[in-house]
């Protein structure tokens, strides 16, 4: 009886494992795609990769990179979560990390008064309020019309870049010739804890509120709407929770967090706004989120690995010249082999359960 | 301060900046009338201008640069519709895979030709109307003289597309798969083949918009170029209620917020407020206008297993 119990346990513990199985073979062979475009480039892809590598996690420096880049991912990537358990895409997540980012930069540079520890949290109440906002606005439509939230919510990114990009251009452009927000009050700054790189206390911050999500979508009654919710409708309707209420709950949070990704950057690597200062880590969350399994735990180690790709890319950069925007296709081809899950069906189909499956 | 518009010139600008909207529109529409929606216009529009930009300033001729293009935009489509149909995945995640790739595929190729990840050097635009012929009508040719042949090809698409849609046994059975896949795969009909079609042609249409935006408007290929023309493409999709005519009329209004934008640049209103007019009038009309959206298929390529 005993070692059935410890056979059951194992088996258990084998299908969890088997669930990352096509995330890791998306990525995987996105790498393999990627070593194949830079070889038919006439680039030597071990030698780019080793690079990348030692770039990514080689010594403290890169580390720090590494880990500094995977901050604001985690956030947005939680926030894409986030609403798809909800059934809805956030794509806007860009637009709301912006608007998140120039709030707390706004927190930070004016209300000086405040006293370091609540300055900062105000900072990041204020981007995340302002995130959940801008999304707000993209899913009433949604509600109200049928307006696909897909669509208002990439009309309010591109909205919401030129906004911070005036703001940042105009009104509250500090002197100089770059359009640079003024620095943010000592008070309201993030202490870096690996320096002498730019790893900030937001890096803590994130893998708390990874935590706070987990238990959010698995231990309460709101994440079990949601997650009812986004399974399916009609169930959702005859345990009687208010669709409605519960999506435009989740989609809110979404840019919640996504805000405050843009807060926390603002607050622990910047410390001002800087026009147009996110290379793409909304679109970013878009990978985390789907590379995570859907699983906040599981964000936090998809930002890790993109973060590296980012890092690691940045040494590519400098060494061989070959610019950064590779990462992003390297994680172009990851989402694609992700949106397949039937790619690896025959691999998994007895062992691996799949959570794309409608 | 003083605005000065010349209305000549702004339907003239109207006209052409509907063009790309309008390719990307009907490529929403070839896609979803089929049940496969195709959030991918946005990346295979900015494949459109970087290839069409490429082949121009390879071969030095803009013809077998739109040809090429359409190739590609093709297997871009073939791509997404593999992923969806054949593989069942997640049509939005595939289109965000597809629009990633090309956001990183698109200035990586222009920094290794051009060294330079923003823009392109110039290379050779299509002739305009007038250089095909156009007779020196006086406001014929100031709205149409600077029109570009693709604009041409676009009317034909249109005209081609509702005449298919409406009038050919081929548009009833994609009508058909659009309206009740189930019931039109028990009348026999093969919906894959359509399915694939019309995935492939949504790619060729979404890369000429493309096309048009390098060979005809700005003779050069710059990063990010596109500007959402995809996605605003779909609203127009929406706003026409998925009809062929009714989507160019649509490509045309959203146009116009674009014409406008770009009229009104060096007026001293400060670029970014200028620029966000296209999305901001397409959002209302999203809201506004549209009312109750309904389209024609449930978005379940795969509803026949």
């Amino acid at each position: 009886m005993r070692e059935i119990r410890q056979l059951v346990k194992v088996n258990s513990l084998l299908r969890r494992l088997f669930v990352i199985v096509p995330q890791a073979l998306a990525v995987v062979t996105a790498l393999i795609a990627t070593a194949f475009v830079l070889y038919l480039m006439g680039r030597n892809p071990w030698e780019i990769y080793y690079i990348m590598l030692f770039g990514s996690f080689g010594d403290i420096y890169s580390l720090g990179a590494t880990l500094t880049q995977a901050t604001p991912i985690i956030f947005t990537g939680l926030g894409f979560m986030v609403a798809f358990r909800s059934g809805l895409f956030n794509v806007g997540l860009e637009g709301q990390l912006y608007l998140g980012a120039f709030a707390a930069a706004y927190v930070g540079f004016t209300l000086t008064f405040l006293p370091p520890v609540l300055h900062i949290i105000t900072a990041i109440f204020a981007g995340a309020l302002v995130g959940g906002l801008w999304a707000l606005i993209a899913i009433i439509p949604k509600i109200k019309t049928g307006a696909h939230e897909v669509i208002t919510g990439l009309m309010l990114t591109y909205v919401a870049i030129l906004l911070t990009s005036y703001l940042v251009n105009y009104p509250f452009k500090a002197s100089g010739w770059a359009p640079y927000s003024p620095f943010i009050a000592e008070s309201a700054q993030l202490p870096r804890i690996l320096p002498p790189t730019q790893l900030s206390f937001g890096w803590i911050l994130a893998i708390i509120f990874a935590g706070f999500v987990h238990v959010l979508l698995n231990r309460t009654t709101i994440g079990y709407e949601i997650r009812v919710v986004g399974i399916n409708k009609e169930a959702a309707v005859s345990a009687g929770i208010n669709i409605n209420r519960t999506m435009i709950l989740a989609f809110t949070l979404s840019g919640c967090m996504s805000g405050m990704g843009g807060a926390i950057e603002v607050l622990g690597v910047h410390r001002r706004f800087i026009d147009l200062f996110s290379p793409g880590y909304g679109w970013d969350g878009i990978a985390v989120g789907l590379l995570g399994n859907l699983n906040p735990i599981g964000a936090i180690f998809a930002a890790l690995l993109l973060g590296a790709l980012r890092a690691g890319g940045s040494s590519v950069q400098m060494i061989t010249g070959l610019p950064l925007d590779i990462v992003t296709m390297v994680q172009g081809i990851i989402i694609l082999f992700i949106a397949a899950p039937m790619l690896y069906r025959s691999f998994i189909k007895k062992i691996g359960e799949n959570r794309y499956d409608d | 301060m003083m605005i000065e518009i010349n209305f000549l010139a702004l339907s003239a600008a109207t006209l052409r900046m509907a063009t790309p909207i309008a390719f990307a529109g009907l490529g929403g529409l070839m896609s979803e009338r089929v049940g496969v929606m195709n959030i991918a216009l946005e990346g295979m529009m900015m494949m459109g201008t970087l290839c069409s930009a490429y082949i121009s300033y390879v071969s030095g001729n803009p013809w077998i640069a739109l040809i090429v293009t359409a190739l590609v935009g093709a297997v871009l489509g073939g791509l997404h519709a593999v992923l969806c149909i054949r593989f069942r995945g997640l049509q939005i995640v595939s289109g965000f895979g597809i629009n990633i790739f090309t956001f990183g595929f698109t200035p990586f190729v222009s920094a290794i030709v051009w060294g330079s990840r923003g823009t392109s050097e110039r290379v050779v635009g299509l002739p305009t109307l007038t250089y095909l012929g156009l007779k020196e009508t006086p406001i014929i040719d100031e709205i149409l003289g600077s029109q570009s042949p693709l604009m041409i090809l676009l009317i034909f698409a249109v005209i081609l597309i509702h005449i298919a849609l409406y009038k050919t046994s081929f548009g009833l059975r994609i009508r058909a798969i659009g309206a009740n896949p189930k019931a039109a795969l028990s009348s026999g009909i093969h919906i894959r083949k359509y399915q694939y079609t019309c995935v492939i042609l949504s790619g060729i249409f979404a890369s000429l918009g493309g096309a048009f935006l390098v060979l005809s408007v700005a003779n050069h290929y710059s990063t990010g170029m596109t500007a959402g023309r995809g996605f605003i493409g779909l609203v127009a999709m929406i706003l026409g209620k998925w009809k062929p005519m009714n989507v160019f009329g649509a490509s045309i209004l959203l146009g116009f917020g674009d014409a406008l934008q770009i009229s009104l640049q060096g007026s001293g209103i400060p670029v970014q407020m200028i620029q966000t007019i296209p999305y901001l009038l397409t959002i209302f009309v999203l809201i506004g206008i549209v009312g109750k959206i309904v389209a024609p298929t449930g978005y379940k390529p795969h509803a026949e297993d």
